[in-house]
């Protein structure tokens, strides 16, 4: 049971700055997912706490106490590796037992700890396999396994999904997920999947070229997106983006459509409209000429392009619509409080009226 | 997965393999055939004629003290070029790992000792070693020790030990960096997350990962010991003194080439054929259940 506090946490690569000074407050028992695009530091965060990289500036605490100068084995942490980095040449049994024996656990205790681990883990039938004797799903557990044995204070996961199929991925994420909640340990997860991240999130942190981005609840991130690129990032199909001049509570394109927006900001901005919050409309402002339509069975995706600038739009529409395709032409509206205004300048989000 | 050739007709194959098994019958079966031939006989002492004696060869070997004592000669030769060999160079390993700079060249420098003949080498430690010019033994002398590898049997067997297994570090060492690079980072990260300090972690995840390596290299230098050393032991000592740096290899040859006994010194190359096929074997046997492919 543990909080994690990073106050202004920098780092370094031979001169390159690549994590830009990071603050966060992790409550204890919190399910927190750094989520962010490939190369972004999520990996050099992770391992900064983990003890696995030092420090170049600025601070970490775990349970209040600063752990910069603390070896990875001192910090009470355990972490899941996206290669799983099990000990090839141990057994399942002796990989999670190996952090309990250095520890100096008596024989019985380490047992009952490993057969408990396995229970949960549903792996009692595989304990004395090697590695390469599993399957990647299996891996992953004894991964877990591992980590859960030491009761750390905090975990740490490093994609350790990513390596798994499409379904073993959703079902994985949804043991994880459960495993955490009930043993409250309080969990630090590196994803670049947004699925995982709202899912699996209590609080994200949405990443971006070293710098945190916004930090919130899945919600909060997916209506108040506090930058474009966490308003991109977060939410499936990403967000349709057109430059606009706002003005008066109401944004203008470039080609001259006007579109009613909740905001006293004025000058040139981005706004954003999320495909699943455009509404077909007969006299709707923009017009959106089709060139294809993916059914997903819930829903359907309308790729296309405004026919007044040609900018490329994605409208998500629920149902199976099926008359729709090809060159079609329709017109979609958007409600003013659905519309994200970006500062053009500082990609910040500007204030709606209301807020 | 297994990736495999599959030719169609055995010509070609066939021809693939003839350069190794030619190379193979002239230089090894022939020799190898000659050698149990001539081993049942014991020529004149003019060479003119032989006669045949049966095993009798054997059985007059096997009641030689002589021949007795230099098995333990052996025996404790290769173990310590084995060690002496192996060990620092699993050393210089871990530490050339840890190295993230100059690596390279630290590498290059390392490896140089391997490029020097054996006969060379054994000349370069004779030198140092000599015992009225030798560097070494000079300050040997100056720190109060009277250094006499002519005279002094573990003297003489400590420096062919030396001089054998010094350019072997190189050799060793390549295979050893080689194979710790090879280990993933992640799994050494995870062992410290783990709680096992630098020391912990060689021995419990390191060392088990090398062990194909190291098994190679153990099965490798047994046999470098046993037959390539010839040189290093007929510049440094000749054997002395007393016999006490004869192994097996140099005793055929003494026995055979100085001693003109071509009878036992054919008797020996067989007894010292069965004795490198039987440890290979048991090598093989006794660690492969230990050793993680
Ligand atoms: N050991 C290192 N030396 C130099 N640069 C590094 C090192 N490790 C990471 N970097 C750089 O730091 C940046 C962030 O890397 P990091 O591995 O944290 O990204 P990531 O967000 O985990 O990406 P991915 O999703 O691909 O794993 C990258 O630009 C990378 O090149
Ligand atoms: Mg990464």
């Amino acid at each position: 049971m543990a909080t994690v506090e990073l106050i202004d946490v920098r780092k370094s690569f031979s001169g390159t700055e690549v994590i830009h000074g990071i603050d966060a407050q992790i409550e204890d028992g919190e399910f927190i997912v750094i989520v962010g695009p490939s190369g972004c530091g999520k990996s050099t965060l992770l391992r900064l706490v983990a003890g696995l990289e030092t420090i170049s500036q600025g601070e970490v605490h775990i349970n209040g106490s600063r752990v910069n100068d603390l070896e990875p084995m001192d910090r009470d942490i355990a972490m899941v590796f996206q290669n799983y980095a099990l000990y090839p040449h141990m057994s399942v049994r002796q990989n999670m037992a190996y952090s309990l024996k250095i520890a100096g656990v008596s024989r019985p205790e380490i047992n009952k700890k490993v057969e408990e681990a396995a229970e949960l883990l549903e792996l009692q039938d595989y304990l004395n396999r090697k590695p390469k004797q599993l399957s990647g799903g299996q891996r992953q557990r004894v991964a877990m396994g591992r980590a859960i044995v030491r009761e750390p204070s905090v975990f740490l996961f490093d994609e350790p999904l990513s390596n798994l199929d499409a379904k073993l991925r959703v079902q994985m994420r949804l043991e994880i997920k459960e495993l955490q909640t009930r043993l409250g340990i309080t969990s630090l997860y590196v994803t670049h999947d947004q699925v995982e991240a709202m899912t699996m999130a209590d609080r994200m942190i949405v990443m971006n070229e070293g710098v945190a981005e916004q930090i919130g609840t899945p919600l909060e991130v997916y209506q108040k997106p506090h930058t474009l690129f966490a308003a991109q990032f977060i939410g499936s199909p990403s967000m349709n983006a057109f430059d606009a001049t706002v003005k008066g509570g109401e944004a203008v394109l470039e080609s001259g459509v006007r579109i009613r927006c909740n905001c006293s900001f004025e000058g040139e901005a981005v706004i954003g409209l999320r495909p699943e919050h455009l509404i077909a409309d007969e006299n709707g402002p923009l017009r959106v000429n089709i060139h294809l339509a993916e059914p997903l069975g819930a829903n359907t995706l309308l790729h296309g392009r405004l026919s007044q600038s040609r900018d490329p739009v994605i409208v998500s529409m629920a149902g199976v619509h099926s008359a729709l395709g090809t060159e079609q032409n329709m017109r979609v509206s958007i409600s003013p409080d659905n519309v994200h205004v970006f500062d053009k300048a500082t990609s910040q989000r500007v204030a709606s009226l209301k807020a | 997965m297994e990736k495999r050739v599959t030719f169609k007709g055995w010509l070609l194959p066939l021809c693939l393999v003839l350069p190794q098994l030619l190379v193979s019958a002239v230089f090894f079966f022939y020799p190898a055939i000659q050698a149990v031939w001539q081993s049942l006989f014991i020529p004149d002492p003019f060479g003119l004629t032989s006669q045949f004696v049966g095993l009798e060869n054997f059985q007059y070997l096997l009641s030689d003290k002589y021949y007795l004592a230099s098995f333990f000669t052996t025996a404790t030769f290769s173990i310590l070029v084995t060690l002496v060999s192996m060990v620092p160079a699993l050393f210089l390993a871990v530490m050339a790992d840890r190295l993230l700079k100059g690596a390279a060249t630290y590498r290059t420098l390392l490896i140089w000792p391997y490029a020097v003949a054996p006969a060379i080498a054994g000349v370069l430690w004779l030198f140092m070693f000599n015992t009225r010019v030798g560097i070494v033994s000079w300050y040997l002398g100056k720190l109060g020790y009277d250094w006499n590898h002519v005279l002094n049997g573990p003297e003489a067997m400590g420096l062919v030990v030396v001089a054998s297994s010094w350019g072997r570090i190189s050799y060793n060492f390549l295979f050893f960096f080689a194979a710790l690079q090879a280990v993933p980072k992640s799994v050494i990260e995870a062992a410290a997350i783990d709680g096992a300090r630098f020391w912990k972690r060689f021995f419990t995840i390191v060392l088990p990962l090398l062990s194909p390596t190291t098994f190679f290299l153990l099965v490798v230098n047994v046999v470098y010991s046993f037959f390539e050393t010839f040189g290093v032991i007929h510049t440094i000592t000749s054997g002395g003194p007393q016999q006490t740096t004869t192994i097996l290899v140099y005793k055929v040859y003494s026995d055979g080439f100085v001693g003109q006994d071509l009878g036992s010194s054919a008797a020996q190359s067989v007894i010292l054929l069965f004795l490198v096929g039987l440890l290979t074997i048991l090598q093989f046997k006794y660690f492969e259940k230990r050793v993680h492919y």
